[in-house]
């Protein structure tokens, strides 16, 4: 079946088959239940880290792929086997035989063949419940004729492709609120970047989760329970089962008590205020609660990227503001107000060495302070919604309380447009890296730019041919001197080395290295597209003969 | 060519003709770059040309330990860097929830082993590699069959058997008497392991970079609950799967081993897991949980895996060509927060049981040879590692367990004392025994005042 998209024919596979499956699924007894089931055992190994709701974002997500050389396919094979819900490769080449040393999505028999529908057909066997669709034509000659196709997408990945294209793509997808994310593997060499106006995260999942137990200011139901325990307890079984959070509170208590309600002046001090309480030093709740006791003298602060989205301009709203940040602003209000200067708590509890009972009083009493913190957020939603004219309820209340339960690790990320970077002076962290004395990977960055200069001039990348390396070599370094002093760096110098190999590789699409910068593309996407974890904050070098890579500030 | 058809795997496809038919001109035109032409930043040694490009795709042969998440693309990435002959050896079947990952395998292929279809598929795909599956443990294979390949890469998920493999790789390992390792013996590993967002690539080059014992630090302890809380004092969900799992099932369920892959015992897992959560009042139990705790399920993705598999593939490119520079020994993948891809470099511990020169065991001068025996087993580092050793001293058989008539020869040994059998002096003495992957190096050291204290340095 052919769909005809302005003057491209946009060819989309096995409808039919995709129909007649449905079909077939619609007259069990159970319809969907059963492919639910295996489409969860499928995907059982992901669904642990993003979750359903992670899932389904990428099930919902139309993804298209500019060239599908080895980079282009390898990001693009993993996103297929996550379960994108559809991908569009443009590609306007033919099959050679190098694409057979470089690409495994490249069949024996299909040199000769165009490569868009080669791959596309390729990608749609590995995993048939994504839509596979391409377009034969160059991904330049589409920015150029129809700007628009570009705006049916969720997310747009351009490979192989110069920052002078780049740059016109730019404009579009951000035209068309669609996001960018930039792969290029040049021999041994790598570049990732992602380009969008503006990407906002609430599940951030940090690697090191802050504990906010509130030790340092409990509110009266905590304390209410702290009281019920006896933490003298002649009983010695008793005394070892007393939750670590109920000993800390209590033994600030006492210990203020004692010190005209001074807090403890250094972490020892408490310290030695819990070791004097524990009967014996193998009572697993004291050494939980001395473990712990930072969080009583150094208790969470707000981080900075929170502060950052608090203080932002759009927390300052207008009918037209999205949903996360009318939650910001309901949540500066909080804070101002019923949190006293916390954030509503995420309710949850660490395990406590202690017995069942006491541990679930606990938890019942975080959880319920996670209520009504939440509720208290909702409520202000609710009139901030009605205050700019919008449906009070135009919120949901598990939005509301999903947002609550992640609000100490709130993120925005803001990127540059491709153009100003482009034109404009580098920032003062990326000129500290240029000048450090192994300046390797920000060196990259500039012969990675000045790589497209030289193709632009002489109509082909250097070192391409065997004959002129020595020439090209001497050429690209003038170039990479232009770009410097673009940039302002005029004084930073590009290590000879670089320059060499950057020829030696002469464009050289290798696999290992499009495995690498494909596998971190499709990393990338996963976190755009699901809305979890923190993605890059800027472009990305990858530097493949030392194995290390660099995001640079810009 | 060496290409070789296991007689344990009556699958193993006839070795392809590789010739002219199956390299088109200009197939390799990007790796070429790189193999052909001389560079700056490369290894020690690095000779471009096509002699080299001919060395990994007909001499090298590498052989990949796992045919999983990370198997499957390092055997895509190792046939697309020109490497010729791989060979494959996991113990597994493909089960469904691999199908987010291992992209050589399909829905059709479940219950099929692993090292045989992903075999076939590169094969398929990338004409002229011949690559041998092995269907097997790896336990299942001797040392002389690891002893075939130039290099070894693991794609594992398990400290085990990436010790296991350390143990047998570094028992190939010779040193020279003055505590150099002889070149020849070294064979290079290159491990990649993932979790997640996060990975590892590492290059293990035998006696000289940290072996994988030198660096079990690395690798976070197991979480394991105390029984006492798991049966008196549940507080999680994970506490009550997991009373289900390892003190009821034997309970209730006598005399039936439980089965992790029975979706029957599976759900009675489950079950009793989640009465047993909703008397204590916790929440939380479910059926994708249960599955996770008891089978200790590692999440994994495309990813992560493409990103290691394709780091470890180019090392191995390095080791075997010198083309690149290699990256410092140890390299950390963390995409959660960005992407973070940095090296360093860790020390060799000196006195390593499976890398080092030799272990440091210090004896009596007049100690007889049945003596260090019982000196080596009583040592606690050595504990549950050896129990009949067998004693030679550079090649030369000082005393044999096995056969009897060669330890009926070298008995009289037994009584004389070791400082004479060493020819006067301390040194290296090679251990074997039956428990040991590997060999067990003692370097021996004479308690006495004319003896250089020096020479306990070790290697």
């Amino acid at each position: 079946m052919r769909v005809r998209t302005g003057e491209e024919a946009v060819v989309r596979l096995d409808l039919t088959e995709n129909a007649a499956k449905r079909r077939c699924l619609e007259k069990e007894a159970t319809p969907g239940v059963q492919a639910m089931a295996q489409r969860n055992k499928k995907y059982d190994r992901q669904l642990r880290i993003w979750g359903e709701q992670g899932q389904e974002a990428l099930e919902k997500a139309n993804i298209c792929v500019l060239n599908v050389g080895p980079t282009g396919a390898e990001a693009l094979k993993n996103l297929v086997l996550g379960g994108i819900g559809s991908f569009t490769i443009v590609d306007g080449s033919d099959i050679q035989a190098s694409d057979l040393g470089n690409n495994f999505l490249i069949e024996w028999d299909s040199v000769g063949r165009r490569k868009a529908s080669a791959v596309c057909s390729v990608l749609h066997e590995m995993n048939e419940s994504v839509e596979a669709k391409f377009v034969e034509e160059s991904p330049e000659a589409l920015i150029e004729s129809n700007p628009s196709f570009f705006g049916q997408f969720t997310l747009v990945i351009a490979t192989q492709m110069s920052e002078f294209a780049l740059v016109k793509l730019d404009q579009i997808c951000r035209r068309y609120d669609v996001l960018l994310l930039v792969a290029r593997s040049y021999g041994l060499f790598g570049h990732v970047r992602i380009s969008v106006k503006e990407h906002v995260v609430i599940e951030a999942k940090p690697d090191n989760k802050v504990e906010d137990l509130r030790f340092h200011k409990p509110w009266p139901e905590l304390r209410r329970l702290v009281e019920e325990f006896d933490i003298d307890t002649k009983d010695p079984v008793i005394h070892k089962h007393i939750p670590f959070g109920v000993l800390l509170i209590k033994i600030l208590d006492d210990w203020k008590a004692e010190h005209g309600g001074q807090m403890p002046s250094s972490l020892r001090e408490l310290k030695a205020a819990i070791t004097s309480r524990r009967r014996s030093d193998d009572e697993d709740n004291y050494k939980e609660a001395l473990k712990a006791a930072y969080l009583v003298t150094s208790p969470p602060v707000l981080k900075p990227e929170l502060l950052a989205a608090l203080n932002d301009r759009c927390a300052e709203l207008d009918s037209l503001s999205s949903e996360f940040w009318i939650m910001v602003a309901a949540l500066k209000q909080f804070l101002e107000n019923e949190g006293q200067g916390e954030p509503p708590l995420d309710g949850s509890v660490p395990d406590m060495h202690s017995f069942t009972e006491y541990y679930i009083r606990v938890q019942k009493v975080y959880q319920a302070r996670a209520e009504a913190d939440a509720a208290a957020v909702e409520e202000r939603v609710r009139s901030i919604l009605k205050q700019i004219g919008r449906d009070p309820n135009a919120i949901s209340k598990t939005t509301i309380k999903h947002f609550c339960k992640n609000a100490r690790n709130l993120r925005v990320y803001r990127y540059p447009k491709i153009s100003e970077e482009c034109s404009s002076r580098a920032g003062t962290e990326f000129q500290k890296l240029l000048a450090a004395e192994d300046n390797s990977n920000a060196a990259l960055y500039v012969l990675l730019r000045a790589v497209d200069r030289f193709a632009a001039t002489y109509k082909r990348y250097p070192g391409v041919f065997d004959s002129e390396i020595e020439d090209d070599i001497c050429q690209l370094k003038s170039t990479a001197a232009d770009v410097l002093n673009d940039i302002g760096s005029s004084g930073a110098s590009i290590p000879d080395d670089l320059v060499s190999e950057i020829c030696r590789f002469g464009a050289a699409e290798l696999h290992c290295v499009a495995a690498v910068v494909g596998g971190i593309a499709a990393q990338e996407s996963i976190k755009l597209l699901t809305g979890q974890f923190m993605p890059l904050s800027g472009p990305l070098i990858y530097n493949a003969i030392s194995a290390t890579s660099t995001v640079f500030n810009c | 060519m060496k290409k070789r058809k296991g007689e344990d795997e009556p699958w193993a496809p006839e070795p392809e003709v590789m010739a002219e038919t199956t390299d088109i001109e200009g197939r390799w035109r990007d790796l070429d770059r790189l193999l052909l032409r001389p560079g700056i930043l490369v290894g020690p040694g690095f000779e471009p040309g096509i002699d080299t490009r001919d060395m990994i795709r007909n001499d090298c042969r590498v052989l990949v330990i796992g045919a999983g998440g990370l198997g499957c693309e390092l055997l895509k990435d190792l046939a697309l860097t020109g490497f010729g002959n791989l060979e494959v050896i996991d113990m597994d079947t493909i089960d469904v929830s691999n199908l987010n990952r291992q992209f050589l395998f399909r829905m059709r292929d479940v219950g099929q082993p692993k090292a045989k279809i992903a075999a076939e598929r590169v094969m398929e795909r990338v004409k002229g590699v011949n690559v041998v599956p092995h269907y097997c443990r790896i336990e299942d294979k001797d040392s002389s069959f690891f002893d075939q390949f130039q290099i070894i890469v693991l794609g594992l998920d398990s400290l085990e058997a990436r010790s296991y493999i350390n143990a047998v790789v570094c028992g190939f390992l010779e040193y020279e008497p003055d505590g150099s390792p002889i070149l020849t013996t070294i064979k290079p590993m290159v491990d990649g392991g993932t979790e997640g967002f996060k990975g590892h690539a590492r290059v293990i080059i035998p006696g000289m970079t940290p072996c994988f014992q030198c660096s079990m630090w690395l690798f976070p302890p197991q979480v394991t609950f105390p029984l006492c809380t798991l049966a008196e004092t549940p507080r999680s969900p994970a506490h009550c799967i997991e009373f289900v799992h390892l003190i009821q099932w034997g309970q209730d369920r006598t005399g039936e081993t439980f089965d992790p892959d029975n979706p029957e015992h599976m759900k009675w897992i489950y079950e009793q897991a989640a009465k047993r959560a909703e008397q204590y009042s916790i929440s939380g139990v479910t059926y994708s949980l249960t599955q996770g705790v008891v089978k200790n399920i590692i999440p994994a993705i495309a990813s992560t895996n493409a990103i290691v598999a394709a780091t470890c593939a180019l090392e191995t490119l390095k080791i075997a060509t010198m083309c690149s520079k290699g990256m410092e020994v140890f390299m950390q993948y963390t995409g959660t927060d960005g992407v973070y891809m940095r090296t360093f470099q860790n020390e060799k511990d000196p006195n390593c049981i499976v890398c080092s020169a030799g272990v440091p065991v210090e004896v009596e001068a007049t100690t007889t040879l049945q003596k260090f025996i019982d000196v080596l087993l009583k040592d606690s580092r050595f504990k549950n590692k050896i129990s009949k050793p067998s004693v030679s001293l550079q090649g030369e058989n000082l005393y044999m367990q096995a056969p009897p008539i060669l330890e009926e020869e070298t008995r009289p040994n037994l009584l004389r004392p070791l400082r004479t059998l060493m020819g006067g002096e301390g040194g290296i003495l090679n251990i074997n025994d039956k428990r040991l992957k590997g060999i067990l190096r003692v370097q021996v050291i004479f308690k006495t005042t004319d003896v250089d204290m020096d020479t306990a340095g070790g290697g």
